[in-house]
């Protein structure tokens, strides 16, 4: 693949799972491209495999995955999870993990060590850090609390944007990241979002509801029913999913349900 | 192969930085095994006074005719040979107050260990001991000043007879268990700390504990009395050579906080995989009093510890905050005793473990409240973290409570190094190594930011070790 435009894409992913004796499949054959500059969603109901796709895009230890991941013209389905992560892939989580004991700037200096490939002097990280915490509206006095130990909903969300926009991602996925935000976080959120999303990168939210996408306006909208994407459209769609629901695309759809072959 | 299986052993570096020995070259070494006359020889070589010498003589008889703990692990504690144990060895002729005065290789070995250096920057006072004798002592001269006395147990039983006989197994009888007989009657060496009314010593006095020869039994006895409204942080490190027979290490603390006095103990024991950490603590605390254990293990085979403080007057606050760390081959059972013998006595009990290979470790802690001991709040809080598939984690909480006006809060978790936790980290970039490690010192920390700084280090330094893939 060598569209140099073209920050992200899959063909034809499968993701399953083992469940004791069971290999289940919940990603079904996706194929997905994203463009430098671009925003896409991809929505569907509960349950269709979205975090699920998302995870192993990222890498999850849990997933047999095949098929081709590429990020900025690299295949990464065979890196390890903090391999794509350095190389520029960044995934806001739906349930960030709290780890206790371990400070959000001591993580933070971490992970921008990592994405960076140098270490960064305590004083260009703090301003830095500061800057960030400022367009989130963070209070400062997060830096020395623990990794989303105790976090609100709403602060982890902006703990996760505020990642995104330090560790500056090639491509980013995020992962209902407007779930447990009121309207007030969630501007906060979005407006972070848009921040750091440029001409240069790619973004991918996956959400269930469209309410985020009122703020983070979508290029390309993605249905994802299944275990496959049964729709793609523009930034009209989620108003019709809004109005009649998910179903009526399971019956029109060509792609079908995968089960029906 | 799993990620667990990539971590290196505890101590990956311990045979090189703390487990090699010294030719043995001793001014005396007993026979093995423990009989009347070896404890005859210990006291008179001493030149102890009458009633000491009787009080090991008794305290050998105690010790054959009690039992084993039917506790902690009696499979291992089966393994101990008794016989096969020197119980005394004194490696030079006289204590020395100059490092230049103690022997080359020995010199070389606290050198190694990092003592002298410690010593200039940042503590009031060492005691340095080797097998069985405290080999090197010193004291800031304004400490001395101030009258506080700080020496090796022999010397404290010589110089100053009418306080040690006052307190010494007064706190932990003889009878307490075997293993406190047993050092009642070989006891050499440890330390003997007396601070005046009123005196704060703001600096650390340390007691190094090195172990030598091959089979060796060293038995310290500390003491330590802070008087009304004085203060004292006393800090002990231990290490050994690594050697493929046992050792044993078997010690009595016993500490006397009167009014109003505060006494910090803090124990980082390292001890090589060989040997046996069987050891009774035990603190009084009077009126107002406050007492702190900070306990750390990571070393030995088998550690059988469990720091205890008697809240014997009012308003007497006791702590226990303890970390282990049991890998490959080790279990260590540690724990908290806290007696409630007054009104409105608070005590709080933190304990914190990480279990990694097939290592074992267990929590075995007793919080008791007497009767007539009215408005008493304790607090006791167990977490436990696993690492691999056979790691184990064992929980002995009693709670033995008299009176009803008393808050009592007991909470015990157990973690593995949660899937979660360690794919967000590696999401973020950090490798697995790095990911792991910081989960655990993230989970140390509430231990770590307890200790002076220099320790802090030291104690994370080998947490990584641990945690890391290899060590060039």
């Amino acid at each position: 693949m060598n569209h140099s435009d073209i920050v992200f894409a899959c063909r034809d992913l499968h993701v399953s799972v083992q469940d004791k004796d069971e290999t289940k499949e919940l990603v079904k054959g996706v194929d997905l491209t994203v463009r430098k500059g671009e925003k896409h969603a991809l929505m569907g109901p509960n349950g269709s495999g979205k975090s699920t796709l998302a995870a192993a895009l990222m890498g999850h230890p849990s997933y047999e995955v095949s098929g081709e991941i590429w990020l900025a013209g690299e295949r990464i389905d065979e890196l390890e999870p903090h391999e794509r992560a350095r190389k520029g892939m960044f995934m806001s989580f739906q349930y960030p993990v709290a780890v206790p004991g371990v400070s959000v700037a001591n993580f933070l200096r971490a992970a921008l060590a990592a994405r960076r490939g140098v270490e960064i002097p305590v004083r260009e990280f703090r301003k830095e850090m500061d800057a960030a915490f400022a367009e989130l509206d963070m209070d400062r006095s997060f830096i020395s609390r623990y990794l989303n130990d105790g976090f609100s909903g709403g602060e982890k969300k902006r703990l996760e944007i505020l990642q995104m926009r330090m560790l500056n991602p090639v491509f980013s996925l995020l992962d209902e990241t407007d779930s447990g935000l009121d309207i007030d976080a969630l501007k906060v959120v979005s407006a972070g979002i848009n921040l750091a999303s440029g001409p240069e990168n790619g973004l991918l939210m996956v959400t269930h509801y469209q309410r985020i996408l009122d703020y983070v306006k979508p290029d390309i909208v993605h249905v994802f029913m299944e275990g496959q994407i049964v729709r793609t459209g523009g930034s009209e769609l989620p108003r019709e999913l809004e109005t009649k629901g998910y179903e009526w695309l399971l019956e029109s759809s060509a792609v079908g349900t995968g089960d029906a072959s | 192969m799993s990620a667990s299986q990539k971590i290196a052993g505890i101590n990956e570096d311990y045979t090189e930085k703390y487990g090699f020995h010294d030719p043995e070259d001793y001014f005396l070494k007993a026979p093995k095994g423990i009989n009347h006359e070896v404890v005859e020889m210990i006291s008179r070589k001493k030149n102890e006074p009458e009633w000491m010498r009787e009080m090991r003589h008794q305290a050998l008889d105690i010790f054959f005719e009690k039992p084993m703990p039917t506790w902690g692990n009696s499979e291992l504690l089966a393994e101990i040979d008794f016989d096969n144990i020197h119980y005394y060895i004194k490696p030079m002729g006289e204590q020395a107050r100059d490092w230049d005065d103690v022997p080359e290789n020995i010199k070389k070995t606290f050198d190694r260990l990092g003592i002298p250096e410690a010593e200039q920057k940042f503590l009031g006072g060492v005691t340095a001991q080797y097998e069985s004798e405290v080999v090197y002592h010193s004291i800031r001269e304004d400490l001395e000043k101030l009258g506080v006395l700080f020496m090796d147990m022999d010397s404290g039983l010589r110089e100053h007879p009418e306080i040690v006989r006052k307190f010494f197994a007064k706190i932990i009888p003889t009878r307490d268990n075997k293993f406190s007989a047993l050092n009642t009657a070989a006891w050499s060496g440890g330390s003997f700390i007396y601070v005046p009314k009123g005196v704060k010593v703001d600096i650390p006095l340390q007691a190094y504990f090195r172990i030598n020869a091959e089979n060796m039994g060293q038995f310290e006895r500390t003491l330590i009395i802070a008087d009304e409204g004085s203060s004292i942080h006393y800090i002990e490190g231990c290490t050994a050579p690594t050697y493929s027979s046992d050792s044993l290490h078997s010690a009595v603390v016993e500490l006397v906080a009167l009014k109003g006095a505060h006494i910090r103990y803090t124990t980082i024991q390292n001890w090589s995989t060989n040997v046996f950490n069987l050891v009774t603590k035990r603190a009084h605390a009077h009126e107002d009093a406050v007492v702190e254990w900070v306990d750390g293990n990571i070393g030995s085979k088998l550690t059988m510890k469990y720091p205890a403080i008697v809240l014997k007057g009012e308003r007497a606050h006791g702590e226990v905050l303890s970390i282990a760390f049991a890998g490959h081959g080790q279990h260590q059972d540690a724990g908290a005793k806290m007696i409630h013998a007054a009104a409105n006595t608070t005590s709080r009990i933190v304990s914190k473990s990480i279990s990694k290979d097939d290592g074992r470790s267990s929590y075995r802690g007793l919080v008791k409240v007497v009767r007539g001991a009215h408005g008493c709040k304790t607090n006791v809080e167990c977490d436990a973290l696993l690492i691999g598939q056979h790691a184990r984690s064992d929980t002995y909480p009693t709670m033995d409570v008299a009176e009803d006006d008393v808050r009592v809060e007991h909470e015990a978790r157990v973690s593995k190094v949660a899937e979660e936790q360690l794919f967000y980290l590696q999401s973020r970039g950090l490798d697995q190594d790095k990911a792991r490690m910081m989960i655990v010192n993230g989970f140390i920390e509430p231990f770590v930011k307890e200790l002076p700084m220099e320790y802090a280090v030291e104690l994370n330094r080998l947490i990584e070790l641990e945690m890391e893939g290899s060590v060039g």
